[in-house]
């Protein structure tokens, strides 16, 4: 809910960005999730990640479906727009949005079962078509505004608060979107904001649809022994296999300190990502390889982080439409209308 | 008894063996005569192999409605033989195949059966199969030709047009037609009774299907995005409105592309598409049929409670389920009228012909801007896809969009605080702020119970002001769609009759006739819903009003009961919704039928 109103009073020690705005200046309503939810914790790394790129707030538009996580779009960015639509269907409206006005920075929130139940056809066609957005789904396993019943992301074998053990296969959202082509596909762990942090930024500055899967317990449904999406079990099973720095635009790479470890992959704007490679053999840049190392290492219960894969010829959903710069819901009628002439001359073809 | 310039005739063949160009050819041969014509494709859903027919009507008065009497029927498929001959009127005209004999029993006494061994001549004069089956259509053509009366140098003119740049097939068709049609001179008393004459009847109209008017409409209209998933019968529309924006909406110098179409995995990602680039700014649509409609009511309802314009075409076909998708209905008045869950009520706009199509195509986007909320047009099959003679199209230079309250940054500059949903000058439509323009526009849209202030809300008097508002806003588009078609009789009469939409031409017709009989009936046709003071003030002005409509449960009745408060004793129920077009026939006696009883 979005009606307690956070104080927009600032302290005048706070620290400033590039465009002089404060941490304080991205942030939303106060939160109405439960203590400890792990979707404040992406929040605030939402929250700084925008800070540190310095973008002006209205310049963006959040965009949501139905659940806990697609609540959190109030609680970032109070000064741009936001949309809350209905179940499942974000991508359909981002697509839209997107098409109508290629300028607009686009971040959509969705939760698992929002992206991988009732949205997973929407989802799947978003990354085909290569929106440009980023999209984080917060990915708990459960469905927590329904009081806790399974979700599309549950492992086989995990158990619901009530004991109920889950006996189907899981949807895996990253290997889903390797398989559909996904430009950019991440995951990582709502506790870990130092990785989070610079996933989000690449993701921002990624032409084309980034997709970050961000495993967030559930605190009251889905938090304990039994699940493999509680903090205990994530803290204890994460592996990072690729750690990506985001680099912005105009600070050059000086020096490749780690060579043969380090790669450098250039984004759309001009900006970097470095990946560093954390497990050995792993190349984000080869999406065959990343997919074959992701399902080995998930046989052996690992739940591996970072950035998983990266494009580096992403065409995003305005370039394959060959769609012109300037965003046309604003372009001049003229340029739109052919007029009268026109019309009648082109209805000789109906004589 | 000679019929100049009258009568209907209908070709059955197999679709998939290239009988549209042949059927088309005709069309516009008897167009470019100067002669009223309308065709009518009657076919399957299927892409080869099934039978499938087209009708040509050619009125000397204009009369553009389907009839059902066939004053000559071209029966080249077997496997209808028996039902094709069945449809011929008494003393009609059957031409067939006589390559192959024809059945003894298929023979009546009162047609009178004319033999032209298409596939024979084209088997003799061609050499690769598909060559020979096509060609077999331009021949039945070129014997049509003959037997009609038709211009020769029209249909050389036509056909040189056409194949312009393919000298081979140029010289294939024009081979073809003189096969037909030098049969039927050296065999046949050319022309029949029934056979043209020149006209100039035809000089300030177009031959044009709805679906690519409307497509039209939207170019015109300024429509930037359009989301779609191909449906039968709608999906002519968003070709025609591709085919429109390559040619006219490519940049000069950088070949790039002014509008963006998008075919969507189905149509809820159609709608939801619509309703994001829309909430972007920009003028969006999608064509679509009853099923899809069926699958964009979750989203039609957030549309209409958080506002944002949307423009959907329905291009009707027979329901329920997938229902019969290559024939014709108005079968979603209702589904459209109060699409979704929750209490919804949408504006609607109806025309009867391709050209109102072009027409309120233009205005469904100043409607769903203006007042911002979703809006629907309905057509149907008959108006979508089949040629319609009608007046030439017109545009008015001066027309620009209305984007209804959309502040800019200048504005948003001068106010204090924006509120999204607050109603400051008192017509129930709040302002707007487009995404990415201006940090003081900044709102959140939400399915959610809202207060004015575009604060989410569960508090009972907040939710229920935003809810009556928007009614408000709603009925006020009573006043901004298109005023009825209105028709007064020639003498005082306390009997009317009301239609929609497609069954216009055939009510225009069965009034005519009616007249002649001494029925003299008041005629309004509804363009736009919630329905106006004329609409009421017709219904409660008449003692008895006939409703005529194409659907089985007299939808149009209930919407103007439900509507305007009359009773049903007052409304007539007159239905046809067997999937063809409406015809006069059927309104006159469905009119008698009731006048009947009630005597």
């Amino acid at each position: 809910m979005t009606y307690i109103a956070k104080p927009k009073v600032h302290h005048p020690s706070l620290k400033k960005n590039a465009i002089g705005l404060t941490r304080r200046d991205y942030e939303g309503a106060i939160t109405t999730l439960c203590a400890g939810c792990g979707h404040d914790s992406i929040t605030a790394a939402i929250i700084q990640a925008f800070w540190e790129l310095s973008v002006p707030p209205h310049t963006v538009a959040k965009l949501s479906g139905i659940g806990c996580s697609s609540k959190t779009p109030a609680y970032f960015l109070r000064e741009a727009h936001g949309f809350n639509s209905v179940h499942g269907r974000m991508p359909a409206i981002a697509t839209g949005a997107g098409a109508a006005n290629g300028g607009l920075m686009m971040i959509g929130v969705s939760g698992d079962g929002d992206s991988l139940s009732i949205g997973l056809g929407q989802l799947s066609h978003a990354m085909r078509r290569n929106v440009n957005m980023l999209y984080v789904l917060e990915n708990n396993g459960v469905y927590g505004l329904t009081k806790g019943q399974f979700s599309a992301s549950a492992d086989p074998g995990s158990t619901s608060k009530k004991g109920e053990v889950n006996t189907m296969e899981a949807i895996d959202s990253v290997l889903l979107a390797l398989t559909l082509g996904a430009t950019f596909v991440a995951r990582s762990f709502s506790g870990d904001k130092g990785q989070l942090v610079p996933l989000l930024k690449a993701g921002l500055a990624h032409k084309g649809f980034a997709f970050i899967d961000v495993i967030s317990p559930c605190v009251t449904f889905n938090d304990h022994e039994g699940s493999t999406k509680s903090y205990a079990y994530t803290r204890e099973h994460q592996v990072e296999v690729v750690q990506a720095d985001f680099v912005p635009i105009r600070e050059e790479i000086t020096s490749e300190q780690d060579a043969g470890t380090v790669k450098s992959v250039m984004l759309h704007d001009g900006s970097w990502v470095r990946l560093h490679k954390v497990a050995d053999n792993y190349d984000a840049t080869d999406r065959d390889r990343a997919y074959a190392y992701i399902r080995e290492r998930q046989k052996a219960n690992e739940v591996l982080t970072g950035l998983l894969y990266i494009s580096s010829d992403s065409r995003d959903m305005v370039e394959q439409n060959e769609m012109v710069d300037a965003p046309v819901y604003n372009l001049p009628f003229e340029q739109l209308c052919p007029g009268n002439a026109e019309l009648q001359k082109l209805q000789a073809r109906f004589r | 008894m000679s019929q100049v310039n009258d009568f209907a005739f209908k070709i059955g063949t197999v679709n998939g063996t290239g009988s549209a160009s042949a059927n088309g050819l005709i069309m516009q041969a008897i167009f470019r005569m100067g002669v009223p014509v309308t065709g009518k494709n009657v076919f399957p859903s299927n892409i080869q192999g099934l039978p499938t027919w087209y009708e040509i009507r050619v009125s000397k008065d204009g009369y553009t409605a389907r009839t059902p009497h066939f004053d000559l029927m071209v029966a080249l498929n077997p496997a209808t033989y028996a039902k094709d001959v069945a449809e011929v009127r008494s003393g009609g005209w059957l031409l067939y195949d006589s390559t192959w004999p024809l059945d003894e029993k298929l023979k009546r006494p009162d047609v009178t059966y004319l033999g032209v061994p298409l596939a024979e001549m084209c088997n003799a004069t061609f050499k690769g199969v598909r060559e020979r089956i096509l060609m077999k259509n331009i021949a039945y053509a070129g014997a049509l030709a003959a037997l009609l009366g038709m211009d020769t140098e029209v249909i050389k003119g036509l056909t040189k047009e056409k194949f312009s740049r393919k000298q081979a097939l140029l010289d294939s068709n024009e081979k073809a037609i003189s096969l037909g049609f030098d049969y039927a001179k050296a065999h046949f008393d050319c022309p029949l009774p029934i056979r043209l004459e020149m006209m100039d009847a035809t000089k300030d109209s177009i031959l044009i299907d709805g679906n690519t008017a409307a497509g039209l409409g939207a170019l015109y209209a300024g429509a930037t995005v359009g989301a779609w998933y191909p449906i039968t019968p709608s999906t002519s529309l968003m070709e025609a409105f591709k085919g429109f924006c390559q040619k006219y909406r490519r940049d000069e110098a950088t070949k790039k592309n002014r509008f963006a179409i998008i075919q969507a995995e189905d149509e809820l990602a159609a709608i939801g598409m619509v309703i994001g680039a829309s909430w972007a700014g920009a003028r969006a649509f999608t064509p679509t049929s009853g099923p899809g409609i069926s699958l964009m009511n979750e989203f039609v309802g957030l549309a209409y409670y958080a506002e944002v314009p949307a423009v959907i075409f329905d291009v009707q076909r027979a329901g329920p389920s997938t229902g019969m998708p290559t024939r014709t209905q108005q079968c979603d008045l209702l589904l459209c009228a109060y699409a979704s869950h929750g209490d919804t009520r949408h504006i609607c706009l109806y025309p009867s012909d391709p050209r109102e199509a072009f027409e309120l195509a233009v205005k469904a986007f100043d409607l769903a801007e203006r007042f911002q909320t979703p809006v629907f047009v309905l057509s149907d099959l008959d108006i979508g896809m089949n040629d319609w003679m009608v007046p030439t199209l017109t545009w008015d230079d001066g027309y620009r969009p209305d984007r209804g309250k959309v502040l800019s940054a200048a504005e948003l500059d001068q106010v204090k605080n924006f509120y999204r949903y607050l109603d400051v000058d008192g017509d129930g439509i709040p302002q707007r702020t487009l995404p990415g323009v201006h940090p003081k526009g900044a709102y959140f849209t939400r399915g959610s119970g809202h207060n004015k202030f575009g604060g989410y809300t569960e508090d009972a008097d907040e939710y229920q002001e935003v809810l009556d508002r928007i009614a408000r806003k709603v009925q006020n588009a009573a006043k901004a769609v298109p005023a009825p078609f209105v028709r007064k009789a020639a003498a005082p009469t306390r009997m009317g009759l009301i239609t929609v939409g497609g069954c216009h031409a055939a009510c225009m017709e069965a009034i005519d006739q009616m007249t002649k009989e001494g029925i003299a009936l008041d005629y309004l046709r509804v363009r736009g819903f919630p329905f106006g003071d004329e609409v009421h003030d017709f219904v409660a002005n008449h003692d008895v009003t006939f409703v005529v409509e194409q659907n089985r449960d007299a939808q149009l009745r209930s919407l103007l009961m439900l509507e305007t408060g009359v009773g049903v004793a007052k409304l007539e129920s007159v239905r046809y919704y067997a999937g063809f077009p409406m015809s006069a026939h059927h309104v006159v006696s469905g009119v008698k039928a009731k006048l009947e009883r009630a005597a």
